[in-house]
């Protein structure tokens, strides 16, 4: 009991002193550029590009692009469609890319080395939620009869992954694989359709890097591969796989098709869930550190555009988006997701007003915590094969997420009259970390400061001292 | 008597020259009439057909939907041209306020970074597959006049040809795009990376038909003028020059077609799979679409495809007819 509250009133002490060193800094630095805030100068380099995936949360590129924000910038910037996630991070070490739309998972996975190993750096979270699990009609049907109606007939939300277990478990039965698409093994998509599964007592499997097994598919009931986010309504109907878990507007296209239903989206497994980031490597950030602030002052100024108004920018936004050089899909299928509504089975049509959030709760600040969480579910499946410390998971957070670059980016904004602090989380309490969050499906609270022991309250993934 | 016969022989020539000028005209109109009635019947075919198919993307697009997707793509061209010219008046305004506050600025232009529209892409795709085309025929041809002449080389070098001769375009791709990669570093490029990897790649799949080709051409020259030259006792270049090259160019010619039809088939498959810019990369943008016009733009792009390929064939053959010697060969 004593040694208990000793150790934890000595982590009182740090944190407090953490806090005091990071309030201390801020405050140093908010002296700082508020005399030299005239000073940030001309971009070094001009001419960028910048890739993405054919996805509705690319749109603050898109906008910061067509509304000119970069351009106030003096960037002059091209943007290019990738083939997959792979491709795009490629292009990025390469330096074919300058900077690109990213899966949150994709520049922590490579600078811990999953995969390929770089140092890539995110100075801009680019949104939040955004994400659904489709699965296939023939699917759905055999899910309806497990899941409670409300009155008018419909099924209750959240649906759980304990309706789908029963024709899971009919698939392993008869011998057959249960197969499910994400989108990349680092991509959020990944992690919230393992966790969804998980959730209602489904093995998703386990990774083996050490062991050179990269397919995730060890113990697994349902089997997880990669395919690329537009390729999914094709693949689901080809039969290929029986259901995936993908951003918009691919959920939405395989209910306008009637190939599939969206049974869950990714705001409901976890309320206002990091999504995707905007990434550069470090080696840029360095070599071009007005641009790395410029091009973070453009991509805010375009994230806040999109939510302005309480999202009555969004019509003009989803009819830049439907152009073919973007997302490229219909008007009606985008609209469907960014305008606040989201259509579950044909006609189930739901207001979910926070499907997509670009700027409101702080959604571009690049939180620590956040980083984290992706850390401790690349632990939970393996990917990370041995246990490390609390101390590990942080300095792996302060590598790769930059809320310094972007604190500049906005307190410029702030000093230019362009935008108010008050859009802004307070940077001078800042720390980096949000509250414990409570919203997940299986209610089970996580407290980025402690990662180890968020690892622990989890029935299925690996914990302290297991190793595959 | 004579005079009677003499009149009713041309009697009888001025009725068959009558005769075979209306078979003639006859024959013309067939000539001119059976395309235009297959092409009608095609397009029959199709219109039902397509009524017929449902996909998950809609109607399958029928001749209509296609003629309307031309004049869309051509309006998106024209829109982005505006815009294009609003991009630059823009870009001088900045400079030259930039100078104001700066006077030791030195501005620059920068391009357009708006999207290629469907008219750049055939423009690209054009370049791309001519550059190619030409880099193979720069090699293959004196490599095979080389091989011709001699039979050693020849012995040596043939397995080499046929072994890579079947090799399909997209298995050398990943090959080529990570030595380009590799090997052509620059800051500032006279060539984009994505237009090397296209160009090498429509190289390498080009350049067997045309060694081949060549080699046999260049091998089975009449031995009479083998003989005229070593007793003029030509040196071995003008043996080349006066001799060799006239003599093979029907050969090379054929080769050379074969080539440039299979490099534009090899092209568009290629910018498909590395998303390099030009019509495979807009055919494959327009698939991971999904949306309701998909399907018709991708027809649009298959037919100016097609349409480009066989203008390329009858481009070569022309040149063929105004090259060669033997104008049977370019009959074919």
């Amino acid at each position: 009991m004593f040694q208990l509250s000793k150790t934890g009133s000595n982590k009182m002490i740090k944190r407090i002193g953490h806090a005091f060193s990071m309030v201390l800094t801020a405050f140093s630095f908010i002296v700082c550029t508020s005399i030299h805030a005239e000073e940030l100068g001309y971009p070094e380099k001009e001419e960028l590009t910048f890739g993405f995936i054919k996805l509705t949360d690319m749109a603050p590129i898109a906008i910061a692009y067509e509304k000119g924000f970069f351009e106030d910038e003096g960037l002059y910037v091209t943007i290019e469609a990738q083939a997959n996630w792979k491709v795009l991070l490629d292009g990025v070490i390469d330096g074919r890319l300058d900077g690109a739309h990213m899966l949150a998972g994709q520049p922590i996975a490579a600078t811990i080395g999953y995969g390929t190993k770089a140092n890539i750096i995110t100075p801009f979270s680019m949104d939040l939620n955004g994400n659904g699990i489709t699965v296939s009609n023939e699917i759905w049907e055999q899910m309806k009869v497990n899941i409670p109606k409300q009155a008018d007939g419909r099924p209750v939300h959240p649906i759980k992954a304990d309706a789908l277990k029963p024709i899971v478990e009919k698939f392993q039965d008869e011998g057959k694989p249960f197969n499910m698409g994400m989108v990349f093994p680092v991509s959020t998509h990944n992690y919230e359709l393992r966790y969804w599964l998980a959730a209602g007592g489904i093995h998703p499997g386990f990774y083996a890097p050490h062991k050179g097994d990269t397919s995730g598919q060890i113990d697994a009931q349902a089997l997880l591969s990669v395919t690329p986010p537009p390729q999914m309504p094709a693949t689901l109907e080809a039969g290929t796989i029986y259901g995936y878990c993908v951003g918009e507007p691919w959920n939405q296209q395989a209910v306008f098709k009637g190939i599939g239903v969206p049974v869950v989206t990714d705001y409901e497994i976890w309320k206002d869930n990091p999504e995707k980031v905007f990434g550069i490597t470090q080696e840029f950030s360095e070599k071009y550190p007005n641009t790395t602030i410029r091009l973070t002052r453009a991509l805010i100024r375009a994230a806040e555009w999109l939510d302005a108004n309480e999202n009555g920018n969004r019509p003009e936004a989803v009819k830049i988006l439907s152009d073919s050089r973007y997302v490229g899909a219909d008007y009606e299928v985008i609209a469907n997701s960014m305008t606040g509504t989201f259509e579950y089975e044909k006609g189930d049509k739901r207001a979910v007003p926070d499907f997509n959030v670009f700027f409101r709760y702080n959604a571009t600040y690049p939180y620590y915590s956040d980083a984290i969480w992706y850390l401790t579910q690349m632990r939970r499946w393996g990917q990370i094969s041995d246990d490390k410390p609390d101390s590990w998971y942080k300095d792996v957070a302060f590598k790769v997420y930059r809320p310094d670059i972007y604190q500049k980016a906005a307190q410029s904004l702030i000093d230019e009259k362009i935008m108010d602090a008050s859009a802004f989380p307070d940077f001078t309490n800042e720390d980096g970390f949000r509250s414990p969050q409570t919203h997940f499906i299986d209610g089970i609270v996580y407290d980025g400061t402690k990662p180890n022991d968020y690892l622990k309250k989890f029935e299925i993934g690996l914990k302290a001292g297991e190793k595959i | 008597m004579s005079l009677l016969i003499r009149n009713l022989i041309n009697l009888d020539r001025e009725q068959s020259f009558s005769e075979q000028s209306l078979l003639m005209a006859g024959q013309k109109l067939k000539q001119a009439l059976l395309p235009i009635l297959g092409l009608l019947g095609f397009l029959l075919m199709w219109s039902i057909a397509a009524n017929n198919v449902t996909t998950s993307l809609g109607k399958f697009p029928g001749p209509g939907a296609v003629i309307t997707q031309f004049d869309n793509l051509y309006q998106e061209h024209v829109s982005e041209r505006d815009k294009e010219l609003a991009f630059y008046e823009r870009q001088h305004k900045r400079n030259a306020d930039r100078i104001a506050k700066d006077p030791n600025y030195v501005p620059k232009v920068r391009a357009y970074t708006g999207k290629e529209t469907f008219l750049d892409q055939i423009l690209t795709s054009l370049k791309t597959v001519l550059s190619g085309f030409i880099l193979a025929a720069i090699i293959a041809i004196p490599l095979g006049i080389a091989i011709g002449l001699s039979h050693t080389l020849n012995q040596a070098i043939n397995p080499i040809i046929q072994v890579f001769k079947p090799v399909s375009p997209l298995a050398w791709l990943p090959l080529v795009t990570m030595l380009v990669s590799a090997l052509y570093v620059s800051d500032d490029p006279f060539f984009s990376k994505s237009f090397v990897n296209s160009l090498i790649t429509v190289t390498l799949c080009c350049v067997w038909p045309m060694v081949i080709n060549t080699s046999v051409g260049v091998a089975s020259i009449n031995q009479d003028w083998v003989n005229v030259s070593q007793v003029l006792r030509l040196p071995a270049l003008t043996h080349v020059r006066k001799i060799v090259l006239p003599a093979s160019i029907p050969a090379i010619f054929t080769g050379m077609r074969m080539s440039l039809g299979i490099a534009w088939m090899v092209l568009i498959a290629a910018e498909m799979l590395a998303q390099n810019p030009g019509l495979g990369k807009f055919v494959w943008d327009e698939f991971q679409n999904g949306s309701s016009q998909s399907l018709s733009r991708i027809m649009a792009a298959v037919i100016v495809i097609g349409l480009i390929g066989f203008l390329l064939d009858r481009a070569m053959l022309q040149l063929q007819r105004w090259l060669s010697w033997d104008k049977a060969s370019a009959k074919r």
